[in-house]
């Protein structure tokens, strides 16, 4: 039986119950699922529709109602918050700072990244199997372990508080896990293209130029979403190298607001929404590839 | 911002791809006028190189300087032997942290995990299943700072008789309860911390436990319906079991991230009120120039993960023999 024909089977058997009064028995009987999983949508989307609504309301109406009071006339929606977050001192500067350290730590990991993996995917040397096996452990190593000789490293190179220094750490940081799902995605492509286009004349450089990377480019599109969001939404690294600098990005301003303002930070909410604009469109837009990132890199492994 | 920044940045994002084909290119070039012999040995370094260099520098080389280094004094200089492994060990606030970081062990993973594979039962069984991974799963790509903002607004806290602004005390309120100073009480604080937690990372778990689920023959589901089981046994005894490869790995991860949790209380309370983890009290040692004591901190996290690295490896030298 194909797996069709066994949907068919089991919506049939579902649909059995032919009369009315069973059929509505066996949703009764569903009620309970409904309820949780309704239940549990709600409860994840409520705390971030709350912070939206807020973030159009002006700051003292935050500090004495609740958002929902919002949802029902007078609304007093405003941008104020907005106004009020992008006239701080160095919030736009923050915004471009974190545009400028995502774009090249990207493209700097992920192109060293593809050219490793093919190496490793289509190439036979001594050392391999090892080097392979340092890159899988050092996927769980915690970046907590770098920190300070890369703070030493950047100190003594001159590049400590640049946005240099945070898109080599990224780099570094990334690189295991992006040549890891790369080489087992390059791996597995069939071994007779290759094979052909060598018998062909081709080099390696054209095998992977013109074969390689283009049909790669599945899996590097679903690792760059990830690897970008996961730079814009960094606070550790950045926290660490660019605290003091003019450079830090958007997380680390919006940090030291909130632990600088005490009260009165309500207006934040506006500085949160933009922040996590950026994700949130790239989730909704590419919803298919980003899942598509996720399962292959944990599922297939 | 200044003008040279941008341009570095956009030689940085045009220039690197350049430099790696002028590189691939070049040295091919080279390589292709060796002699055969030299070539097969030669190539396969030349392509790996820029990669491994970069992960020995940014990763292998600063792990093994961090061991060396919390040996040694803040200004590392001197070696001190034990001394920041005692000073941390004795440090009243460890116990805290090591407890914390406990609880976030257990209740994240299983909080993550369990409601991720909770969830993906359910709501394979509706049909609008994609509406609610998609609502489920909206958290996930939130950074750890705005979802620290958006949780402060659920967390708010006024004092008992007057407006609650907070979501989660005016839930209280409604049913007439008194509103919980949640971030500052110490019952509930750890708890809403890793809660925040559990809210970014259950979408993850969702997510992957989902497609494997999906994987699962009906039939094999059928067959069992037929021989009469329920819904509960066919979980238990089928769907779980056939899962538990899937769950094995979401799990490391969740231990995993656990283990390095940071940003979260790093925004929310600091490590205020005793939610201090092992990261951020690393990160304070660091921000205050103990270096010897903060890579003593970093060492001792590392430890705690190796297991879960001899698993990672021996998974995958697993998956290469069925390669």
């Amino acid at each position: 039986m194909s797996q069709a024909d066994a949907t068919i089977a089991r919506s049939e058997e579902r649909a059995t119950p032919i009369s009315a009064l069973s059929n509505w028995g066996y949703r009764l009987q569903r009620l309970p699922l409904h309820i949780v999983i309704i239940a549990f949508m709600a409860f994840w989307l409520i705390p971030t529709v709350g912070l939206l609504v807020n973030s159009f309301r002006q700051p003292a109406d935050m500090a004495n109602a609740g958002w929902w009071t919002a949802l029902f006339p007078p609304h007093g929606f405003t941008l104020a918050s907005y106004q009020q977050v992008l006239a701080i001192d160095g919030v736009p500067a923050s915004i471009i700072s974190s545009i400028l350290i995502t774009v090249p730590a990207t493209v700097i990991q992920l192109t060293i990244a593809t050219m490793a993996a093919y190496a490793f995917a289509w190439m036979k040397f001594p050392g391999r199997d090892i080097f392979f096996i340092v890159i899988v452990g050092l996927m769980v190593v915690p970046i907590q372990m770098t920190l300070i000789p890369l703070l030493k490293l950047f100190a003594v190179t001159g590049l400590a508080g640049t946005v240099v220094a945070v898109w080599l750490a990224h780099s570094g940081y990334g690189l295991p896990f992006e040549v890891f799902l790369l080489r087992n995605y390059l791996g597995g492509l069939p071994r007779e293209i290759f094979e052909s286009a060598e018998v062909d004349g081709a080099g390696h450089s054209v095998r992977f130029l013109r074969l390689a990377v283009p049909m790669t480019i599945p899996a590097i599109a679903s690792l760059t979403i990830f690897v970008f969001l996961g730079i814009w939404n960094d606070l550790l690294v950045a926290l660490t190298f660019l605290s003091g600098s003019p450079y830090k990005p958007f997380t680390v301003k919006i940090t030291q607001l909130t632990t600088s303002l005490g009260y009165g930070w309500e207006f934040l909410t506006a500085a949160a929404v933009l922040q996590m604009a950026l994700p949130l469109i790239v989730f909704i837009a590419l919803q298919r590839y980003f899942v598509r990132g996720i399962t292959s890199g944990s599922v297939k492994g | 911002m200044d003008i040279s920044t941008l341009l570095t940045a956009v030689v940085a994002v045009v220039g690197v791809p350049l430099v790696l084909l002028g590189y691939i290119i070049g040295g091919e070039w080279v390589i292709e006028r060796l002699p055969e012999k030299i070539q097969n040995t030669f190539r396969p370094y030349f392509w790996a190189a820029p990669g491994i260099g970069f992960a020995s520098v940014f990763m292998l080389v600063p792990l093994a300087y961090s061991v060396v280094w919390s040996f040694q004094d803040d200004s590392l200089s001197k070696f001190v032997g034990w001394k920041n492994y005692i000073y941390f060990f004795t440090f009243p606030d460890t116990i805290t942290s090591l407890k914390n970081s406990l609880l976030w062990l257990i209740f994240y993973t299983l909080g993550a995990v369990g409601l991720g594979l909770i969830l993906a039962i359910l709501v394979d069984r509706v049909k609008y299943e994609a509406i609610a991974k998609t609502a489920i799963f909206l958290p996930v790509p939130i950074s750890a700072v705005a979802a620290s903002i958006i949780w402060k607004f659920m967390f708010e806290y006024q004092a008992a008789g007057s407006t609650q602004t907070g979501t989660l005390n005016a839930g209280l309120g409604l049913v007439h309860h008194d509103p919980v100073a949640w971030l500052v009480d110490a019952t509930t604080n750890n708890a809403s911390l890793i809660f925040v937690g559990v809210w970014t990372a259950v979408g993850f778990c969702l997510v992957i436990i989902s497609a494997s689920l999906k994987a699962i023959s009906s039939e094999v589901l059928e067959a069992a319906r037929i021989d009469g089981a329920n819904e509960f046994q066919i979980v238990r005894l089928i769907v779980t079991p056939l899962l538990w490869p899937t769950i094995t790995v979401v799990g490391t991860t969740m231990i995993i991230n656990a283990l390095k949790t940071f940003d979260i209380v790093y925004v929310l309370t600091n490590g205020a009120y005793d939610t201090d983890v092992i990261a951020t009290q690393m990160f304070r040692n660091l921000s205050n120039a103990h270096f010897g004591r903060a890579a003593a901190i970093g060492v001792i996290l590392f430890i705690t993960i190796i297991p879960l690295l001899i698993v990672n490896i021996r998974r995958f030298q697993q998956q290469e023999e069925q390669r």
